[in-house]
């Protein structure tokens, strides 16, 4: 059997061995939502999938299944989240590559690592003794909210955002740059006319990872959010995401109330899809 | 990629899937091994005593594994498990299943310490959790607006609350939404505003290491754990481990002995209220 890059047979043994590695990984993810489609399957028949979307509260145990407002949720921490963590982390990895002293640049990178490194539970543990109190005290309201949960998810999403885009700019080709340079364009121009557009695709696909990410951070969210289900309107008052719903009440649940939580669970892949789905059918410009 | 890959493929993806699925059956039948799941709330007090059980009677394996009241229901009723472990007593649709109480524990309301108000009657904490009552100073303290801090659905400290007050969960107006004792101990601890309810024995715990809660009086009764024993302390729940079957042989040897006194030490080390016997 012939592969299209390499021009010579490949040796069986590495390719069987290589085939159940790539076959582990790919059974996972099938794996995962074969489980979530067999445990929600009771409450796609009982109360049905229009009880999620319609039903005007979450009360599982006297049957109202309504997950729109957790929906929201997640959908609008996440954003929140990005909005802020893009920005930052963009200006970090521009700073890092092209601002940043010879001896400070590396010093800088181990640092976005290791924030890279700490627990969620860390993270939710200080947004709660920290963050919480401090949005109660300026704004009032209980302080687990929205607003909580999108700082400490885009604190936590930051190092994503950093290191691919740091990333995606190291492989720009110096000779573009210089180039760039020779023509007389200002420092600031070649940084943001030459170098950000020829890293676009990497830094896309770092934003894209830190959106799956968001979307399915629990604990830390959990831990500030205050867990209300309720439409995410206000920035100060709580809301529950789909993931800390699963997280909060899987212990206890039985029955229809735990396929629902299944369900909930089927919802976040599926939004998750949604927004790898455009990348996949239409296919980056090649970069190079 | 050519067919025949894409066929291996989806060959391998399906041994996995095949591999995956057919899961270990619980130790139900095994001559010295005996499994227990459910309630968080009584696991950890159920693996300190297996543990010393075990110590006592070589050779014997207990296995202890928390996931919620609902899965020691669920467990016990399947068979997967010789005990479930349900820390609030069983409803009516879970008569099917045999319950023996082993232990019992307090609810109490807990407020900040910066909070002065010395007991809170009925009435008010139905106002309160209901939203017709959102200031402390309609109760006659300038704090502020009321916290509200709850529970997830489900939780058994939550029903034991709700079935005290006669409320129902959907009447209830929460700010904050807890995910568990620690959770709520944390976000009252942290706001002077805030009102919750938790377990007197974790909540006597971490009063003990100095975090500032204050727990009240409920209908005159002191939430002390000695008033729990006694029985006269109102807002209570039963530790329960229940069975399909009436047990046999090792089972019911663990079952006796975990419900005598010489489970009592542990039994108040784990901050909850052994019985009376």
């Amino acid at each position: 059997m012939r592969n299209h890059l390499l021009p010579w047979r490949i040796d069986a043994f590495w390719r069987g061995l290589f085939l159940l590695a790539a076959a582990c990984s790919a059974s996972v993810f099938l794996l995962v939502f074969v489980f979530l489609l067999h445990e929600s399957a009771p409450a796609l028949q009982q109360p049905g999938v229009e009880a999620f979307f319609q039903d005007d509260s979450w009360h599982p145990t006297s049957q109202h299944f309504g997950m729109l407002p957790m929906l929201f949720a997640t959908l609008a921490t996440t954003l929140g989240a990005i909005f802020l963590a893009v920005p930052l982390g963009l200006g970090a990895a521009i700073f890092r590559r092209f601002y940043a002293p010879r001896w400070l640049a590396p010093i800088f990178h181990r640092l976005i690592e290791v924030l890279a490194g700490i627990p969620s539970v860390i993270f939710g543990l200080w947004g709660l003794l920290m963050v919480v109190p401090a949005i109660a005290q300026t704004w009032g309201g209980p302080g687990q909210s929205l607003l909580a949960a999108i700082l400490v998810l885009a604190l936590m999403i930051l190092p994503t955002v950093t290191l691919t885009a740091d990333a995606a700019l190291a492989r720009v080709p110096g000779s573009i740059l210089m180039g760039a340079t020779a023509l007389g364009l200002q420092p600031g121009a070649v940084i943001m006319r030459v170098a950000l557009p020829a890293a676009r695709s990497g830094i896309q696909s770092g934003i894209l990872l830190a959106v799956a990410r968001g979307i399915g951070e629990t604990m830390a969210v959990m831990m500030v959010a205050g867990n209300k289900v309720q439409a995410p309107w206000n920035l100060l008052l709580p809301v529950r995401t789909l993931s800390s719903n699963i997280a909060l009440e899987l212990g206890y649940a039985s029955e229809a109330h735990r396929a629902a939580l299944f369900f909930g669970g089927l919802l976040l892949v599926s939004t998750v899809l949604l927004f790898l789905l455009p990348q996949w059918c239409w296919p980056r410009r090649k970069s190079r | 990629m050519k067919p025949r890959s894409i066929f291996s493929l989806l060959l391998l993806a399906g041994l996995v899937c095949i591999v995956s699925c057919s899961r270990v059956q619980g130790h139900g039948g095994e001559e010295n091994r005996l499994s227990l799941t459910g309630s968080s709330t009584i696991a950890p007090l159920m693996t300190v005593l297996a543990a010393r059980f075990e110590q006592e009677h070589p050779g014997v394996r207990i296995d202890v594994q928390s996931g919620g009241s609902g899965r020691g229901i669920a467990d016990a009723r399947n068979g997967v498990a010789d005990f479930g472990m349900v820390s609030r007593s069983l409803r009516a649709e879970e008569k099917d299943l045999l319950a023996w109480p082993i232990a019992r524990d307090g609810v109490s309301m807990i407020v900040n310490q910066k909070n002065p108000l010395a007991n809170l009657s009925r009435e008010q904490i139905r106002s309160i959790y209901t939203g017709k009552i959102r200031n402390w100073s309609h109760l006659g303290w300038e704090g502020g607006p009321i916290v509200v801090v709850h529970e997830a659905e489900g939780r058994a400290t939550l029903e034991v609350f709700l079935d005290h007050f006669g409320l129902q969960n959907e009447e209830v107006r929460a700010d904050v939404i807890a995910g568990e004792n620690e959770h709520a101990i944390k976000t009252v601890a942290n706001d002077p505003r805030a009102i919750g309810y938790v377990s007197i024995g974790t909540a006597e715990e971490d009063i003990r290491q100095g975090v500032s809660i204050r727990l009240l009086a409920l209908d005159g009764v002191e939430a002390a754990k000695s008033k729990v024993a006694e029985g006269q302390y109102p807002m209570l729940r039963e530790l329960n481990l229940v069975a399909l079957q009436e047990p046999v042989g090792l089972a019911a040897e663990f079952l006796a002995y975990v419900r005598s006194a010489a489970a009592d030490d542990l039994i108040r080390a784990q901050s909850f209220t052994p019985l009376a016997h």
